[in-house]
């Protein structure tokens, strides 16, 4: 310290404002490194998602390119359309809508009463049955697939919709989720219900399912991202027939017939892609809320 | 009166019967969630028991012979089954680790009170919505020795990296990796919130830099959720299936038997070989090898952890 | 030397400022402390003597280094915080000696000095506990053992006993003011408890919407606060702020008209006054008294008695429907309730303060 600099005087301002100088300039080369590393990261995240669009809107022969072009030049938009046609992705677009929304309705159903039951009803083994459907968590899927296929042919649904949806008209995740959000209702709430007259089905749809609808969004998405993409039950279990594939099959389809138009096969990669990518930009809270249900115990 | 009565012996039955309404209406909401599982979750467990007992027929039609654990012993011990056994292991121990280290990483630089970080996290939260079939054309492309990005590169090898037995299992590594990395990164933003602010501040006051605070602090805290993510990639990474069927699709065979993971063993071995048996068992020791492996980490790393909030 | 000097000290978030050139001197060994109402800016200004936050302009100085742009670890200050902050996944004798560890302090000595501390606050036996093993009031110490056991220049503290309950809060509050005049540390303590702040302070400096609108002891901020915001914000109940106007009496002397009333400005001030001034006139509650219509100053209508113990509020409602608190003691007559009753003021208890600054009246230099 300046044996000079008196105690009661505060440091001589030229002394601060260089200080305040290097300091800011060491902030600022710490906050752009930062920065440089995160869009570092995120090129290299979103690269094969660009390369795809990119290579998509090529002609045939300019994907073979050295080195591969970063950007279309003559962006050649009919690949688009002869993926959708020879790749019959508009059928297979609706096989997959059909099944996810069937799934997702049939979830968030079976989920809302069940979590219901075991939120506000009581009942002989009701901890056990909890227990039970969050059992079915720890159930991995190759050990059902055999006999799964085996039921849904021998009740008449293979290769139909309802073969495709029906093991998974139940989810032991959502039924945790929405006991939790109904658990979470105070109790005031459905005292005060219970003493204005409502039975436990009007408390359900009119009091409790509103109050829990940011948790009935949230696994609404979660459930039909999962539905959507989808790939070895739909396979099984439509057994080769092409009319009910699914988007996620067809795109595997689409690859082999269009083995050396990978242009083409990538543009119904896309048109898959996109529904999806709309669905986290719109819905990105509900998806993170439903994904780290969890992990935050 | 000596004796109080608690209530009338009416009211006692309508109570009784109102009890009884409950339960009712109890067992009846929950039984549409219960039949579906019975059904479809239940049931095949327990049968895939009893299926794994019988060996298939070779040829279809004819009836299944009970041979009992015998098939367990044969199947279990056959070098298909062993080599797609390690090929597995192998598989997990690529993927797990790095896409958690990554996922941690990129959460916590994403994570400061910085102007537009928002997109960034959106974009590295944005592979949790790729499918399977997407991400294998998209790296299909990618990888191909003729179009994609590796001659740019100057990365060519002999024969072409998805046919190559030595690196077509970490190609398909480094696609489930970029696919997974999207809910790492979302499992641990969501740990990182749940530190408190304040610890990590009265740490800065105390005397700790950014690296002791990261290991000393944050990632103690950050325990379950790491625990979490494990158990979560694990099973991820052994559900692996449609990346190999697409991918290895777009090559010849050799490669095939070098990513032959226990999942698609276990398809091909039902569907091509049409092997039921011989596909149960493996089912079952795929199974146990999750069971233990979760056991596993929650004994092991529920040492470590330290609840404690 | 370990004064705290804040000059100019400015905080804008985005929009909004929420400390605005806030100018300080906190002597050495002084325990000041920051009150007023949630989001005055008090916490903001701890925090920039703590290095959390910066400021966007203005110089924060301890002992005689401007810190503005030295590392919170560098400064030598502790801080407790209204969490408290421990680290969960450590034990108790480990939260203490982290800062020590931090330092490079040897094993030998850092166990000395934990020692030292925790049979200073009492934490003896529980040096191997968690901190989700004890209490709320063991967890208070632990975190005030963790800053004192540096021996730092400056103790900062963030309303450490906010989470306390009602009886411990007493005890604390004396064992912290106890603790302090023992170490003579220099210290910041932030509150929204008035109580607190009359009972632990050396000098107490009241903010409002990020300006520090006085600094003083106790009782110079009780018995003459520079504005309307401190002369209702000191005091249980608080003061009786009435709107008037000033206006010539018939002898020339300048008195105050309220609504039912009329008040007597100290002769002192009558220069500083003019007729026809609107001000804010402020008399506390234990100033006032009731008392037959002949030689009551304000008369109004008893809407609630309260009766508190040792004393009782008399709530009376004045022709503008605006509230007057009197404060009786218990053995004083009560009056019922709708009664119309006579207040009277007692001389020279009356505040005067400029209507729209809000600044106090004094007489003039």
């Amino acid at each position: 310290m300046d044996a000079e600099t008196s105690l009661t005087d505060p440091t001589p301002d030229a002394t601060l404002a260089r200080n305040a100088r290097r300091a800011r300039r060491r902030r600022r080369a710490r906050l752009t490194a930062n920065y440089a590393a995160l869009t570092a990261a995120a090129i290299v995240i979103l690269f094969p998602v660009y390369m795809a669009v990119v290579n998509s809107l090529l002609k045939e022969g300019q994907i073979a390119e050295q080195p591969p072009p970063l950007f279309p030049n003559h962006p050649q938009w009919h690949n688009y359309s002869t993926a959708w046609t020879s790749g019959h992705l508009s059928t297979y677009l609706a096989n997959s809508a059909v099944v996810s929304i069937t799934i997702v309705v049939a979830q968030i159903i079976t989920s809302i009463l069940a979590g219901y039951a075991f939120a506000f009803l009581r009942f002989p083994f009701r901890r056990t049955l909890f227990l039970v459907c969050l059992a079915t968590l720890m159930i991995p899927f190759e050990v059902t697939l055999i006999t799964n296929l085996n039921t849904v042919t021998s009740l008449g649904w293979f290769n139909s919709y309802a073969g495709l949806a029906v093991p998974f008209l139940a989810t032991g995740f959502g039924i945790f989720l929405l006991r939790q959000a109904f658990l979470a209702i105070p109790k005031d709430l459905e005292e005060a219900a219970r003493l204005d007259g409502y039975g436990h089905w009007r408390f359900m749809w009119r009091v409790a399912v509103p109050l829990a609808r940011p948790v009935v969004a949230a696994l609404a998405v979660f459930s039909f991202l999962a539905a959507w993409n989808q790939y070895l039950w739909p396979l099984v279990a439509t057994g080769g027939n092409t009319p009910l594939y699914t988007v996620q099959i067809g795109l595997k389809e689409l690859v082999g017939t269009q083995a050396d138009q990978l242009n083409v096969s990538l543009a119904g990669a896309v048109i898959a892609f996109v529904p999806l990518l709309i669905l986290l930009i719109v819905f990105q809270k509900q998806l993170v809320r439903s994904l780290t249900a969890g992990a935050v115990k | 009166m000596t004796t109080v009565e608690l209530s009338p012996p009416r009211l006692l039955h309508s109570r009784r019967s109102r009890l009884r309404r409950e339960a009712l209406l109890g067992y009846g909401l929950v039984l549409p969630a219960l039949a579906v599982f019975a059904v479809f979750s239940f049931y095949p467990f327990i049968r895939n028991f009893k299926v794994a007992l019988y060996q298939s027929p070779p040829v279809p039609g004819l009836p299944s012979r009970y041979v009992g654990l015998h098939q367990f012993g044969h199947v279990l011990s056959s070098s298909n089954f062993l080599e797609s056994l390690l090929t597995t292991v192998i598989f997990v121990a690529l993927v797990v680790p790095i896409s958690l280290l990554l996922g941690l990483v990129l959460a916590v630089a994403a994570q400061r009170k910085l102007a537009g970080l928002r997109i960034y996290r959106t974009i590295f939260s944005s592979t949790v919505v790729s499918s399977v079939a997407v991400a294998a054309v998209v790296f299909g492309t990618l990888m191909n020795p003729i179009v994609g990005l590796l001659p740019w590169l100057g990365i060519s090898t002999q024969p072409p990296l998805l046919e190559n037995t030595t690196w077509a299992l970490p190609a398909i590594a480094v696609m489930s990796i970029w696919q997974f990395l999207g809910l790492s990164f979302i499992i641990m933003s969501a740990g990182l919130q749940s530190v408190p602010e304040e610890v990590l501040e009265a740490s800065r006051i105390d005397g700790a830099t950014a690296w002791t605070r990261f290991w000393r602090v944050t990632i103690p805290l950050l325990s379950p959720t790491i625990f979490f993510a494990i158990v979560v990639g694990t099973i991820y990474a052994f559900q692996t299936f449609g990346q190999i069927d697409i991918l290895i699709g777009f090559s010849n065979d050799p490669a095939r038997l070098h990513t032959n993971v226990l999942i698609y063993n276990i398809v091909t071995t039902l569907q091509q070989e049409n092997n039921a048996g011989a596909a149960a068992v493996m089912s079952i020791a795929l199974f146990v090898l999750t069971l233990l492996l979760t056991l596993v980490q929650m004994r092991f790393l529920e040492k470590r952890v330290s609840y404690g909030r | 030397m370990a004064r705290v000097l804040f000059h100019e000290v400015t905080k804008r978030f985005d929009e909004t400022t929420a400390v605005d050139r806030f100018t300080l001197d906190v002597e050495d060994g002084e325990l000041l402390v920051l009150l007023g109402p949630s989001g005055c800016g008090k916490t903001t200004v701890l925090r920039t003597v703590a290095g959390l936050e910066e400021p966007t302009s203005g110089t924060v100085t301890i002992g005689d280094r401007v810190v503005n742009d030295i590392d919170p670890k560098d400064r030598d200050i502790a801080m407790v915080f209204q969490s408290y902050a421990l680290y969960p996944h450590l034990t108790v004798a480990r939260n203490i000696e982290f800062p020590l560890r931090q330092r490079g302090v040897d094993k030998v000595e850092r166990e000395r000095m934990v020692t030292e501390v925790a049979t200073t606050l009492d934490l003896d036996g529980l040096l191997s506990r968690k901190p989700a093993q004890l209490s709320g009031g063991q967890r208070q110490r632990v975190a005030l053992a963790r800053a004192i056991v540096r021996s730092p220049l400056v103790f900062l503290m963030d309303e450490p006993l906010s989470n306390l309950d009602a009886a411990l809060r007493v005890q604390t509050r004396a064992d912290i003011v106890a603790l302090q005049s023992r170490l003579k540390t220099t210290t910041l303590y932030v509150t929204h408890d008035q109580v607190e702040a009359m009972t632990m302070g050396h000098r107490i400096a009241v903010m409002n919407h990020g300006v520090l609108q006085q600094v003083a002891t106790p009782t110079e901020l009780y018995e003459h606060p520079a504005n309307v915001f401190v002369a209702g914000f000191l005091g249980s109940p608080g003061m009786n702020l009435m709107p008037g106007r000033v206006a010539s009496g018939p002898d020339g002397a300048l008195l105050v008209a309220v609504t039912d009333g009329v008040l007597y400005p100290p002769a002192s001030l009558t220069a500083a006054l003019t007729p026809g001034q609107e001000v804010v006139a402020g008399v506390r509650p234990e100033s006032m008294s009731l008392t037959t219509e002949a030689h009551g100053d304000i008369s109004a209508t008893v809407v609630l008695v309260e009766l508190l113990g040792a004393e009782a509020h008399v709530i009376a409602r004045t022709g503008d429907e605006s509230h007057l608190v009197v404060r009786q003691s218990w053995s004083a007559p009560r009056p019922d309730q709708g009664e119309r009753v006579s207040v009277r003021v007692d001389p020279g208890t009356l505040h005067l303060f400029a209507t729209g600054t809000g600044d106090r009246v004094s007489p003039p230099p």
